[in-house]
This record gives C-alpha cells, structure tokens and sequence, in this order.
C-alpha cells in the first residue's frame, strides 16, 4: 500500500478493530456494503480485528468500533478488554450509543417473564440492556439504526487527519426541508424528525416514511412541542411513545410521557 | 499417519454471528464433535408483546442485518394474513424483486467475502484484492448492482424504508428501473464468471443424507408464501409452519433448535434446489449441472454451488419482473389497512433459508403473542450432526488438526449462518 499523505504531511494509518456485542451485525456489514469506496477506505485504515470478514486477529488498535449493546455478564468483560486495548473506542450504531432495539425489553421490567416468554422453562441468561457508555468510556458515537456509511467514512478520515468530528447539532427536520420534501405530517405519518438528531440526510422522510428516531435527540430538542404538534395531527400518545421509546435515544423523556398506570422500563443512569 | 486430533475454534471467523467449533479425536475415535451457539439473546418476540401492529415489520426486521428485507417482508405478510390482506400483483411483484436483490446481495457477500478465502487459501478477502484484483472488483460489482437495487425499491439496503404493511410509501421511477434492468443484463458474464471460477475450487468429498426442508413452488421457484415440504416426503400449509419446524431447547444452544422426520434437518439455497430444481431457469438448470449440482445432492459443501445457481436464477427472474412492471402503468402504491383479532403466519425464503414470522393480535391490532423461527436455528442441529460425521470420516481417515479444523470451519461457513438471527 502507498504512503498515506494529506497537504504533504505523513500520516499514519491507523490499526482499526471492528467487534460486536449483542446487535444484528448490520452497522458493520454496512461498511462491506460500500462497493463503490470500499477499496479507497480500505487504504486509509489497516483492518486488525474484524471477525466477521477475516480470520487473522491482533489484540492491539489504535481505533475500536463497538457495535451492539451489553445484555450479559460477559459481554462487559470483553468490552472492558477492548477497552483497555484500544486509544479510541467508539460506539458503532443506535445499539452501542442508547441500547437500540434491543432495549425495549428493559420496558417490561420483570427478566423473568420476558425469559419465560421466548424460551419458556429454559434456564437462559441475559440482563437489562445498557448502551457501552454504561460500562466504558465511550470516546465518540456514531448514531444510527443503521449507521449510514458515508457518515462513517467521513469520521473515520477526521480522525486519521486529526480532525475534530463534529455532529449536527440540528434536527432531522432541517435536512427534511433542504431536500424539499412533502411534510409527513401532512400526509398524515407521524414523524420525529423535529426532535431526531440530523446528520442522516432524512433517510427516512426522502423515501415517504416518519423518522423513528433511531439517532437519538438534537441538541435542546423539544420534545413537549412535538407532542403538541403530534396531537394536533391526531396521534394518540401510544403511537408518540412506541417511536420515542424504539431506540433508547429519547430514555429520558419517555418516562413523562408515558402513563404511569403502564409497565414501565428502569430509569437509565446518565453517562 | 495421525489418528488423534483437538480441534478448538473459539467465536468461528466469516460467519455472521458467534459460534464455537470443538472437536476431539484420540487413536482413531471420536470422543467429541461439537458445535456450540454462544450468542446472547435479544427477545424480539417478548419486545413485541403490547406494541401495535405497525411496530412489527419496522422492528423484526433489525432481527438481521443481512436479510433485514427478508425479515421484514415475512413480518409483513404475517401481519396481512392475519388482517386476510391480499397485495396487489404490482406489490407482490415489487416485494418479490426485492427479494431477489437481498438474496443477490446476500450470496454474492457470502461466496466471496466469507467462503471463497477458504478455497483461495487465504484469512480474509483483503489480500484478494492484491492478488486476484479482477475476482474482488467483479464481486463488488455485482454487490453493488443488488444494493442499488435494493435501495430503489425498498428505499434502503439494509433495515428498508419503503415497505410498509399494504404495499410501499413510495415507488421507483420507471426510467430508474429500466436501468436496472439494464444492468442486470450487463451483469450474466460476471456470473457466469463466478461460476468459472466456483469450477476450479475443490468441494470436499463429504456426503450425509440429510431431510431438506423449503417452500415448494408451483410454477415459480418459491421465495415468498406457499406449501412447505421435505425431501422425507412431509406437506404442510404455512400456517402448520410449527408442524415443520418443531423447535426445542438444549444444552450448548443459546438459540432454539428444531427438528422434522430425522433427529435434525436442512434449510437453505440446497434445500430450495433439492426441492425444486425443475423450476429453476433453463439456464440455472443448465449452470447448476455444469457445476455437478442435480437433485437429491446431500453434500453440505454444495450449498455454496447452490448459492451460485440461486445468483443466476434471481437475476434472469428479476429482468422477468421489471419487465412485467414496466409494461403497465403504476398503481397505488399501497392499500388502506384495517386491523382485526387474529394470528397471521409468514413464511418467505430468505438468502439462508425458510424463515417463518407468526404474530396473534387482539381487537385493536395489538400483538398478544409473536414467534419467529429463522433458518440458522433450523440449520443447527443439522450443522452439529455433520461435524460429528465429518469427524469420525476424517477419524478413520487421519488428518492434520489444521486440515480438520479448516474442513469444519469450511462445512460451518457452507451453511452461511447468521447466528445472531437464530439467537434473536
């Protein structure tokens, strides 16, 4: 591989490790879904640790992307390990950074029916779910149900420039309008893209479907406005709780919305 | 000579998900051939408990992130067959070329990416990209194609925008599919290719009888909805999807394992071909024999050749639909829904397999009681009983430890698992 360079000055490419706690694997397999920039990409890093596309392994990297969330004992072992390996770790995707999908079953509140309900008298282990940052100190997330991989791409470059990365600080909404989309609300869709973090170029809204919220809140997003503007569209407060609470991202406004008569998950401690 | 060997791969490399090989062998005897699923389960069917019938497809198919349009389109038409929604033919048709690019995507990512290492001799596809440049630019090429496509019909590749229950929130430009269809055209010597290049691999000599189980086509090879059946001889309706798939618990198993006429059996790309070959295109058919694939093939190692047959079939099958699509002007893109008390089962061939998606909702559309049974935790018993077959041939045989290791991994890797799908 050649020399790596940016403005005339050397850089070194960095040792990266790609591992997966509990998750659908898809944030990484993004990467290999990048066809067209996936062998300029593979140039800019050296892949150490990625189980998924190789067999050889190492155990020291400069960068660790973590994807999926800690559901068991053991998870939090090998994620402390990664830890102690890596000088950045970074949270891969919606599951690493809130508990993603995976949380919703922290909701329930009681393991031993949501056990019972799968796997019936099978003893089985899991635990309530917790985002990395529970466990590790997270150095950086990246947001995403799934990641969008030129977003990726882009951070990753920053990082190897020494960059500062950078999130957009606005909502989904802003992005939504640039592209000039019809607003889901007026074809009757609820949507949380005036409260989501952007940075996803309104993936959901550019193909006719309300954000769900994976990317978690934009910076001072108003969540009592975006009830109103629900209500006033006619949504019940069922259908605003089941995108709130889909990710984990928004953990700390569901709990005023919902009705406390409810089952209800565990308040999460903040990071 | 060497009759003794310890086979120990902990969490299998180029496999989607975690999994452990062990296997012992001493003077000639097999003391142990294991296969151990180690995943942690996320409880996709307790999450759904409660939520609203909308909330289905959009968080089953995170079940996976390969086949999330498969898991998807099977939740969907659970949900339909259960409200006794019927698609349009401009929606099934869509859904099904859809389809047919995730299972491009998906073989096409499996052969190269995670199988074909192996036969090259290689840890990974990075070298190839050095080595054999023309290999690793030909299967990005065909990736990218089912991606594309994948994006333009379901409005993302991985975890879809665009299907909903009902039908699609938007369609595909005309102009946009007819450049597909183009492409496609333009992609059959790239295939045929690959399919040069799967001659010069060694499949090993391996054979176990084995019962393989798929959807059974009637004109069409099947990939969404229809009659289940087993090569043993067993037919069921989809909705009597529990009389096929049987699943239990046991020790060493984090996902559920299932079970039909014998102590286990097959699902995926070989099964679908034992099942149905003489449904599959002439020229599928023709590429299928060339490469010494006909039914009833009981070697696990030719699910990779089926694999390939499947590339071949999806792609001419595709042009077949884009063609039908284009020739009328489009419809609704999808149709109002009303929810009602009921169960719904759906079952749709996705890349690895039979997938079944079963959910029973009370009067307001709530989901009471969700079940999905995914191809690899299908698969796992049958994977378990080849190592153990494989270990006492290659027991009686005598084999380097590294060959060993490399023929189990290689038999693992075959089937394609997504064990955090089986796991879910």
């Amino acid at each position: 591989m050649s020399e790596l360079s940016y403005l005339g000055v050397p850089l070194v490419r960095p040792k990266v490790g790609f591992f997966e706690l509990s998750s659908c694997e898809g944030c990484q397999l993004q990467l290999l879904n990048n066809e067209a920039t996936l062998l300029d990409f593979l140039n800019l890093v050296e892949i150490v640790n990625f189980r998924e596309g190789m067999s050889e392994r190492a155990d020291t990297y400069d960068l660790a992307f973590v994807e999926g969330s800690v559901t068991r004992k053991d998870e939090i072992a090998r994620l402390t390990e990664i830890r102690k390996n890596a000088k950045i770790l970074i949270a891969l995707g919606s599951c690493a950074c809130f508990g993603g999908v995976n949380q919703l079953k922290n909701r329930f509140r009681d393991l031993e029916w949501v056990k019972k309900e799968v796997y019936g008298d099978f003893p089985i282990e899991t635990m309530e779910v917790h985002p990395l940052k529970d466990f590790v100190q997270v150095d950086l997330e990246i947001f995403g149900c799934p990641i969008k991989k030129e977003e990726v791409e882009r951070i990753v470059t920053d990082l190897v420039l020494g960059k500062t990365v950078r999130h957009p600080e606005y909502p989904v909404c802003m992005e939504c309008k640039a592209n000039q989309n019809l607003c889901l609300f007026e074809l009757g869709e609820p949507c949380l893209g005036p409260v989501t973090r952007a940075g996803c170029d309104a993936w959901c809204p550019n193909n006719r479907r309300g954000c769900w919220g994976c990317r978690g809140p934009a910076e001072a997003a108003n969540l009592s406005q975006l009830e109103k503007i629900m209500r006033t569209y006619g949504f019940d407060s069922e259908t605003i709780l089941d995108r709130l609470e889909c990710f984990g991202g928004f953990a700390s406004f569901t709990e005023t919305i919902r009705s406390p008569a409810k089952k209800t998950p565990t308040r999460r401690k903040k990071a | 000579m060497k009759l003794s060997c310890e086979v120990k791969v902990h969490h299998l490399t180029r496999v989607e998900g975690h999994g452990n090989i062990n296997i012992s062998i001493k003077n000639g005897v097999v003391k142990k051939a294991q296969w151990e699923v180690v995943e942690t389960p996320r409880f996709f069917e307790a999450m759904l408990v409660g939520k609203h019938w909308e909330n289905a497809p959009y968080i089953c198919g995170r079940i996976c992130g390969i086949c999330s349009i498969g898991h998807t389109l099977a939740s969907i038409r659970a949900v339909e067959n259960a409200f006794a929604i019927t698609p349009s033919t401009q929606t099934a048709n869509l859904r099904l070329l859809l389809k047919h690019m995730e299972t491009l995507q998906s073989h096409i990512l499996h052969l190269y990416f995670l199988a074909a290492p192996d036969f090259l001799g290689t840890g990974s596809v990075l070298p190839l990209a050095k080595t054999h440049p023309l290999v690793v630019q030909r299967a990005l090429r065909l990736k990218l194609l089912a991606n594309d496509a994948c994006d333009l019909i379901g409005g993302r590749r991985l975890h879809p925008t665009r299907t909903i229950v009902g039908g699609f929130t938007m369609l595909p430009e005309k102009s946009e599919l007819e450049q597909i269809r183009q492409r496609l055209l333009a992609s059959v010597p790239d295939l045929l290719a690959s399919a040069e290049l799967f001659k010069t691999f060694v499949i090993p000599d391996f054979i176990r009888e084995t019962e393989f189980v798929s959807l059974k086509g009637d004109t069409d090879y099947p990939f969404i909805g229809g009659e289940l059946i087993s090569t043993d001889g067993v037919r069921k309706k989809e909705e009597e999807y529990l009389a096929m798939t049987n699943e239990y618990c046991t020790e060493g198993f984090t996902s559920k394992l299932s079970k039909l006429s014998r102590p286990s059996f097959a699902v995926g790309a070989l099964a679908r071909l034992n099942n149905n070959f003489t449904l599959l295109h002439p020229t599928a058919q023709e590429i299928s024999q060339s490469l010494g694939l006909a039914p009833v093939n009981h070697n696990p190692y030719m699910s990779n050749v089926a694999q390939l047959v499947e590339c071949v079939q999806v792609t001419l099958d595709s042009v077949r639909l884009i063609d039908t699509l284009l020739a009328s002007p489009w419809q609704e893109a999808r149709q109002p829904v009303k929810a009602k008390q009921g169960a719904g089962v759906g079952a749709v061939e996705v890349p690895r397999g039979i997938l079944y998606h079963y959910y029973a909702f009370d009067r307001q559309g709530k989901v009471i009681k969700a079940d999905c049974v995914i191809p690899t935790s299908q698969n796992h018993a049958n994977i378990l009983h080849d190592i153990e077959a494989l270990a006492s041939q290659y027991a009686r045989i005598g084999k380097q430890d590294r060959e060993i290791e490399l023929l189990a991994e290689m038999l693992v890797r075959a089937y394609d698992p997504c064990i955090s799908c089986s796991v879910h």
